[in-house]
């Protein structure tokens, strides 16, 4: 009698054992995130600030976007190495066009002074047609997605070097820029510099948002899953898998695009060289935000922890004066523990 | 010491759900062609796959010599000196033919641990090999130049010089013109004259009444018997292979068949190796049954149909008007449904719930007058549909690739369902699917036509197109053989048309 209620107790934790295991695998992300924090905050209390978490949000907010640019594509079961470069390219011509009058080196001497909304809308629609050129390359040209955009990853860069050698800028940093536009970068709603929320932040969190809507609410994002889960059975099921990849390829441009001038706003500047790997981190953050890298898989939620665990990665590390080498290595041991883990839960059914 | 080169004895693999082999005994004479006949699903692949490792079978035992063989996987199975010509044939395309032949155990010569490939050697053993085996291959020729014969060639040398004393070809012949199929015959005499022992798996009558000296027949999992094949006929062999008793229940057919909906008038594939001249009409409310051996093309017909494939000529008719359909986004719009042959690989979403496996194709009706969509609606038809079609789930957000067969089999139905078609495509919709669940998929097809929605039901199993069909249309070689009444068609006579190279 003793034994059986012992037994029953057994199981009883048995399976509270397992749905503690289940919930942690489902939420692992946001946990990894806290325990994080918690462990910096551990080592130097002083972390603990709005300081902190307004400058950790302020650095990551065009990364977010750029990654959720990024998820479109991997949740399709590709992957997208242009999001740098034209994450360069879009912050070089948005900077071009929004120097003061009075600017001394101006890229383009003669131009008057644009409404800002003018080559913002400019940017983006450059990083669309990059998007929509890496959309036809994979889906009409049949190219693998790695190869496509490693194509125009290489091309967006020297195009982008070429615009930025022209006369008479000659590869000269673009500086000068406009205070309404510089405002958008650094700008906030609040009381002063700390106890305040950033435009760019706020900015992030409305992307966030109409991806979520994109990704749950519409036609379009359930066929992205589709896709990303079987293509084969897409085509089957009826869906236009050429037409949506298209599509996904160019909104990821877009979102690069505005991501861009964001960057350009919020340093004040622009170069041929920004934007340089960004990709990389944006797929890294995708992934270990459980974006499946064999496609159909990933939430918005989870995409802006795996963001954010970067972030607080390299901002707390210094905080606590950690070697800058060695938060690369921490980062990649993270990508690979990540997707190690992750991987778990598809071996083990085998 | 017994007479047989190999013995499988009272072999049996059960996969959940079916016996797939029931104590099968399979005896080989040294240098001699076995046959191995039965239809599709018979069991003569699991039986096979058993012996060449890929299967390990829950009882029985297989002995080469009178010694018992112990075989956990395909090298094993390589190392006692049994290989296998498997039909699909799977050459590295990109190498050439002495590579391929020698991939795995290339000959190499060094000092200590460093070793070089000994290409001299191999080029060598190449030519020593295939001009012993009378083959004209040249050995620096890349293997994906080659036509599907020479491959099959390579194939074989590859197991003789493994010293293979049972060679399994499975329907060896399937895709060789009639020269190449002399030539492989000529290779097999060779191999019996060197003491290898061949099995033959084929549905060609007339191949295995010349070449075979022992004929093993198997149904249903089971084996009907060995005979010698001077003592057989087709007719025989047929009678063998069909003569069951058909207990397997099918629901009373109450549809009635009602105007044509669908005419298709001499549908040709642009593969000149595919269908050719396919025509038949199709009723509202009835279920037109399509038999046919593998390779018969049945599946590319219906893919065609749904736009899947292309076509060089025929045409298309839906209520007396000519359609177009280039993708299966037409075919939808058409009113047409597919159900795939492989549900793993075109049907589900493995990773996705059984709510978005249900929806996908007709996501249009749940969106608002925003473009976005209604995710209460979205669940309410999903639960609907699932409970109609009784899909055991834990709950619409589960994961598809965790359900059985049968089950993931009903959403994709389901999937169809909703967005209402008149013309259903079903190709083996109970394939792999345990027996209760067939029944229930049986009632679901039989009630979809009796509402007047039109069946094309593709299915390798006698008695469930038997059971099934309002008229079996039964292909061989990409055409149509013959398109029989209920009254008319049998086991027999079905075979008749499916199997029989002169009509």
């Amino acid at each position: 009698m003793q034994s059986q209620t012992q037994s029953q107790s057994a199981l009883r934790s048995n399976t509270l054992l397992k749905k503690l295991q289940q919930y942690a695998s489902l939420h692992a992300i946001y946990i990894v995130l806290i325990v994080l924090i918690l462990g910096i905050a551990l080592w130097d209390p002083l972390f603990l600030s709005v300081t902190t978490f307004r400058d950790i949000l302020t650095q990551n907010a065009t990364r977010a976007i750029i990654a959720l640019g990024a998820a479109f594509v991997l949740i399709t079961g590709g992957t997208d190495l242009s999001s740098g470069r034209i994450v360069g390219l879009t912050a070089v011509i948005s900077a071009s066009m929004l120097q003061t009058a009075e600017y001394q080196n101006r890229f383009f001497p003669n131009l008057p002074e644009l409404p800002i909304i003018f080559p913002i809308l400019a940017a983006t629609l450059v990083g669309l047609i990059v998007g929509v050129i890496n959309g036809i390359v994979v889906a009409k040209l049949k190219v693998p997605p790695f190869i496509a955009t490693l194509g125009t990853m290489v091309a967006v860069y020297g195009l982008n070097s070429l615009y930025f050698d022209m006369e008479p800028n000659n590869s000269q940093p673009i500086g000068g820029l406009s205070k309404e536009f510089t405002k958008l970068g650094t700008g906030y709603i609040g009381f002063n510099s700390t106890y305040s929320i950033p435009y760019i932040v706020l900015i992030a969190i409305a992307v966030s948002i109409v991806v979520w809507i994109i990704f749950n609410k519409t036609r379009f994002g359930k066929n992205m899953y589709a896709i990303g889960g079987n293509m084969q059975a897409a085509t089957v099921s009826g869906i236009n898998v050429s037409k949506n990849l298209i599509g996904i390829y160019a909104i990821a441009g877009a979102l690069y695009g505005l991501a861009g001038v964001l960057e350009a706003a919020r340093t004040g500047g622009a170069t041929n060289n920004y934007g340089n790997m960004y990709e990389l981190d944006a797929i890294a953050a995708c992934v270990v935000g459980g974006v499946s890298t064999t496609g159909g898989i990933g939430r918005v939620q989870g995409i802006i922890a795996g963001v954010l665990i970067f972030g607080v990665i390299n901002y707390g590390l210094t905080f606590i004066g950690v070697s800058p080498y060695w938060q690369w290595i921490t980062k990649g041991a993270i990508i690979v523990a990540a997707v190690a883990f992750d991987i778990r839960k598809y071996v083990a059914k085998k | 010491m017994s007479d047989y080169l190999l013995e499988m004895i009272a072999v049996s693999k059960e996969f959940p759900g079916v016996k797939a082999l029931d104590g099968v005994t399979l005896q080989v004479r040294k240098g001699t062609v076995h046959a191995l006949m039965g239809e599709n699903g018979a069991g003569k692949s699991t039986l096979m796959k058993c012996l060449f490792g890929i299967y390990q079978p829950d009882e029985g035992e297989i002995k080469m010599n009178g010694t018992t063989l112990h075989i956990k996987n395909s090298k094993d199975a390589l190392d006692c000196g049994i290989s296998m010509i498997h039909q699909e044939l799977n050459p590295v395309p990109h190498r050439n033919v002495m590579e391929n032949l020698w991939i795995g155990r290339f000959p190499e010569y060094g000092i200590g641990p460093i070793k070089f490939i000994d290409h001299k050697k191999m080029l060598r053993d190449t030519e020593a090999l295939l001009k012993d085996l009378g083959m004209d291959i040249d050995p620096h020729a890349l293997v994906g130049d080659l036509s599907v014969s020479k491959v099959q060639s390579i194939e074989i040398a590859k197991a003789v010089s493994n010293n293979a004393s049972v060679i399994v070809m499975d329907e060896p012949t399937s895709s060789l013109t009639g020269n190449e199929v002399e030539h492989l015959f000529r290779i097999i005499e060779d191999l019996k004259k060197r003491g290898v022992s061949v099995i033959y798996i084929s549905h060609k009558m007339d191949e295995i009444l010349r070449i075979s000296d022992d004929v093993t027949i198997m149904r249903d999992g089971q084996k009907i018997g060995t005979w010698l094949a001077s003592e057989l006929t087709t007719d025989l062999i047929i009678s063998r292979m069909v003569g069951r008793d058909l207990k397997q229940r099918f629901p009373e057919k109450v549809n009635r068949p009602g105007h044509v909906l669908l005419k298709v008038n001499n549908l040709c594939s642009t593969n000149p190796r595919s269908f050719q001249d396919v025509s038949f009409d199709l009723r509202a409310g009835e279920i037109l049954g399509i038999g046919g051996l593998v390779g018969a093309q049945r599946t590319e017909v219906i893919e065609a149909l749904f736009g899947l494939r292309s076509i060089e000529s025929g045409t298309i008719n839906i209520r007396g008007k000519e359609v177009n359909i280039q993708s299966p986004a037409d075919a939808k719009k058409h009113g047409l449904a597919l159900l795939t042959e492989e549900r793993r690989v075109t049907g589900i979403f493995p990773v996705l719930s059984v709510l978005e496996n249900t929806v996908i194709s007709n996501q249009i009706a749940y969106t608002n007058a925003f473009g976005l969509l209604n995710n209460k609606k979205r669940r309410v038809i999903a639960s609907e549909s699932s409970e109609k079609l009784r899909v055991k789930t834990p709950s619409i957000d589960t994961q598809i690739r965790s359900l059985s067969g049968g089950n993931q089999q009903k959403v994709l139905l389901a999937r169809w369902l909703l967005t209402n078609p008149d013309v259903l495509l079903l190709d083996e919709p109970t394939r792999g699917i345990d027996v209760g669940a067939k029944f229930e998929i049986y009632q679901l097809i039989v009630d979809l036509a009796k509402q007047g929605k039109a069946v094309i039901f593709i299915s390798s199993e006698m008695p469930e197109l038997l059971g099934m069909s309002n008229r079996i249309l039964v292909m061989r070689e990409g055409r149509v053989s013959g398109i029989l009444s209920e009254e008319e068609a049998t086991e027999e006579s079905i075979m008749r048309l499916a199997a029989q190279h002169s009509a």
